[in-house]
This record gives C-alpha cells, structure tokens and sequence, in this order.
C-alpha cells in the first residue's frame, strides 16, 4: 500500500510526511508514504494526500504548474475510487470556487464556494487560529471512535475562508467560531479538513489513522 | 468551543536551551528537541522557539533542532529570531516551522512583511513587537518599538506599527513588552490591550509573566488570545497542565486534552 503525498511547491509538507508516517507505523498492513511530484506515482498511489497553506490562488496555480498532477488526482478519485484527503488549502481546492481575494476554480468536488469567515462576535479575531472542537454533521468511518463535540477533543485551525458547502450531505463536520465554521467535509471517497490534523497531537494522529484504514 | 493557547517559549544558542530545561527528567535538559517533545506530552497548545545564536555559521543548527522537532512533535511551532529574508524563511518552513517569527527586520523594512504574506501566507507570518513605555513632556505616555532586546529605540509608535504590518500580512502579532520582560510582575496589560483592540488578528502576550493569575490577566484584561511564557515553565514552578487549569477555574476556555 502506497501513501502519495502530492508536493506542488507548497507549505509544510515535511510536518505532514511525517504524521503520515507515524500513524502508518501503526498499521497493522505496512503502508509506505511517499512525497511526490510525479503525476504518475500519484495515480498509481492507493491513497492520496493534498496538503495546502497559503492563498487558494497561489495554491491552485502551484499545483496546476506540476504538468498532468491535477488530471492524475482527478482520476484517481473519481475514476479509480482512491481514498483522497485534502488538508487545509488541499481541503478547500476541492470546492466549486475559492473567493479569495480573486475567484479562482476549485475541483468541483464538493459543490460550494470558499468564503471569508465572519464570526458574530467582534472580538474574535480573523485568523481563527488555535484549537476548536468539533461538532459531527454526519458519520464517517474516518470519525469512528473520536470524541467529538463540545466535550471532545480539539483540532489545531488556521485559517480566514471556509468552505460554505452547498449541499449539506456533504458537511462531515463544523466548529463553531462565532457562527459555523465548516471543518471538514466528504463525498464518495474524498474527504477534506480545514484543521490541521498533521499539528492536532494525538486526536490528529487517530483521525490520519483512521484515513489509512479506511475502505471505501 | 475556541480555546485560549498557552504556548512556552524556550530560547535556543547553538542549538542548545539557553539556562537548560528542568521541569522533568529529562536525558539531556539542553536539548531544544527533548524539551519539545516534554511540552508536547505536556499539553501545549503550541511551541515557540527563539533563535539567539550570535553567528551567520551556527544559524544552521535550528533548523536542525526544527526538523527533529517535527519528527517527534505534532504540535504547532513557531520559530523566530533572525530571520531576515524570503530564503531564512522557506528553509524555516520546509524544516518543519508552521509559523515565523520576524522583528527587526520588519522594522528595518516593512516591505519585508508584505513579501513574506503574500509568498508564505499571512497565516504563517507572525511580527513580533517589543515595545516600551516612553515618557513624554506634557503629554501622556505611549508605547514604542525598540530593537536589540530593548537598548535601541526607534521612535515609533508601537499602536501605529502594529496597525501597520497587519496592513501588511503580518497573521498574528507576538507582543513582548520590554519593560516587563524577566521581572515576573505580569504583563503589560494597558499596552497589551491597546495593541489588541486596535488589530483584527491574534494577539500574543509576552513578557513579565512570575505567576498563573498573570496569564489569567493577559487573557481577560490584556485582550490577547494566547500567552506566552518561559521561565514559570521552564524550571518546574508550574505544569502547563496546572496553568490550564488555574485558567479554567477563572472561567477561561482551555484545552484540557489528555
């Protein structure tokens, strides 16, 4: 079993290599995490990893300067069925639009548009930056056995968009930041957070693991 | 429910904690590594490391000790302290930094600040300001920049500045008052609740920190939404665990996280 990680220029893929890493020692099936920018040992992965920090656009247009990455990914989701997870900016790239600052395309996995947040409460700042609950929309294998809710444990979140979902159904997860925050989302095999689960110690360490057992 | 962060901060000569750790046994308490990893388990809510290595040629040791870090931690960690370009701050990155840390640079040249935004991401960028309370004739007190661990004022306006590089990029600000920093009276509460009210990002407060009630007041008075200490935690006065849970009984939110 193959774990690719798809590199494309962008952010802080060693920190996500390596909680890959940890978790998949775990395993009871050895699974091998790979850090790639080659499109083809991304299609031929059995489970694939998109990692982003920063702007949507600049994310977007990193990753479709890696010439067939962005087609690779496509089909190996949406034709082969492989098991994706989108971590932050990769979370958010799977959406319809990303509206900041400029309107950019998405995947159009997940039908819904990336929005600035804007919490109630004006002294809330912008990043939502720290540890937040979380609040189950809908189960998920990958949630099976993690304390959710406001008694559960805490993701690590920074961020200043969400993805405002357009279909429910495809919600997994909200925090709650002066009004609903969409934290993580997921559709046929593809799920996506906006936390940090590489950065969220222990509760992130079991929801990677949870990932890598998943069959969809 | 958001949460408020504790994060310690552990200065780093060489690659080696300045004054050692000794809140637990641990193999080596100068090891930066082995005291991230002691705060992990500890429950921080993030790490801080700042770089005070004197010359160009041992500045390659933290990435060294960021690296390492980020093979055994998976916790948020910023790293500061002389980073003074695009290039100090990709390398920071790709060792394994989430966040960056940039003082005087910013102050030297704004224009920096914006570079790092727009390349990095605000979220990654943090400014750190060190401000002290200047005297005026006639007129009230206020708050200025000063650099080089508080002996070099520069004249300006702290308030303004911070206004200025969140213009910029700057994602969050960590804020240390010079005038506080090592006297374990607290923290500057009217200058941290000056610079929080007057900017949309996180503030952290620093500096001054000799009790528990101290990061209650930063929280609650100060306005921040974290605070940052070193020596409470550094040499065993007080657990994370026990700072968090004073906070809570003070009616703030924390992570209590096993």
């Amino acid at each position: 079993m193959t774990v690719a990680i798809v590199d494309y220029g962008s952010g802080n893929l060693h920190s996500a290599a390596k909680a890959f890493e940890r978790a998949a020692r775990s395993m009871e099936e050895p699974q091998k995490v790979m850090v790639t920018r080659d499109p083809d040992a991304v299609f031929r992965a059995d489970r694939i990893v998109l990692p982003g920090v920063g702007a949507f656009a600049d994310c977007r247009r990193g990753l479709d300067a890696v010439d067939g990455m962005l087609e690779a990914m496509t089909e190996a989701v949406r034709v082969k069925a492989r098991p994706f997870f989108g971590i932050c900016v990769g979370m958010q790239l799977m959406a319809t639009r990303g509206k900041e600052h400029v309107t950019t395309d998405g995947f159009n996995w997940i039908g819904g548009d990336v929005e600035k947040i804007s919490p109630r409460e004006e002294n809330l700042k912008i990043p939502h930056m720290g540890w937040n609950t979380l609040d189950m929309v809908r189960e998920h294998p990958v949630l099976e056995r993690l304390p959710l809710g406001p008694k559960g444990r805490h993701a690590y979140f920074v961020h200043s968009y969400h993805l405002n979902a357009s279909s429910e159904a495809d919600v997994l997860a909200r925090a709650d930041y002066g009004g609903p925050v969409t934290a993580m989302v997921g559709k046929d095999t593809a799920i996506g957070t906006q936390f940090h689960p590489e950065k969220s110690q222990r509760f992130g360490l079991a929801l990677i693991s949870n990932f890598l057992k998943w069959k969809p | 429910m958001f949460k408020v962060r504790v994060i310690p901060c552990l200065d780093v000569k060489d690659g080696r904690v300045v004054k050692g750790v000794n809140f637990v046994d641990l193999r080596d308490a100068g090891d930066p590594v082995e005291a991230a990893i002691a705060y992990d388990a500890a429950g921080a809510d993030e790490l801080c490391f700042l770089d005070i290595t004197a010359t160009h040629e041992n500045r390659g040791t933290m990435l060294d000790v960021v690296r390492r870090t980020a093979e055994a931690c998976f916790m948020p960690v910023t790293v500061g302290g002389g980073v003074r370009t695009i290039d100090d701050i990709k390398t920071l990155l790709r060792s394994g930094a989430d966040k960056v840390s940039i003082n005087s640079a910013a102050v030297s040249n704004r224009e920096f600040v914006k570079q790092a935004a727009q390349k990095f991401g605000e979220q990654c960028i943090v400014v750190a300001i060190d401000a002290k309370r200047v005297k005026r004739g006639g007129g009230s007190d206020r708050w200025e920049i000063f650099t080089h661990g508080g002996r070099n004022s520069t004249g300006i306006d702290a308030i303004e500045y911070a206004q200025e590089v969140v213009s910029l990029g700057a994602g969050e600000i960590l804020l240390t008052s010079m005038d506080r920093d090592g006297t374990r009276q607290g923290f500057d509460l009217p200058l941290t609740r000056a610079i929080a009210d007057s900017v949309p990002v996180p503030v952290i407060a620093s500096g001054g920190v000799g009790h528990l009630d101290h990061l209650v007041d930063g929280i609650r008075e100060g306005h921040a939404t974290a605070v940052l200490a070193a020596s409470i935690f550094h040499f065993g006065e007080f657990t994370i665990r026990q700072a968090k849970e004073h906070m809570v009984r003070a009616g703030l939110p924390m992570r209590l996280d096993p």
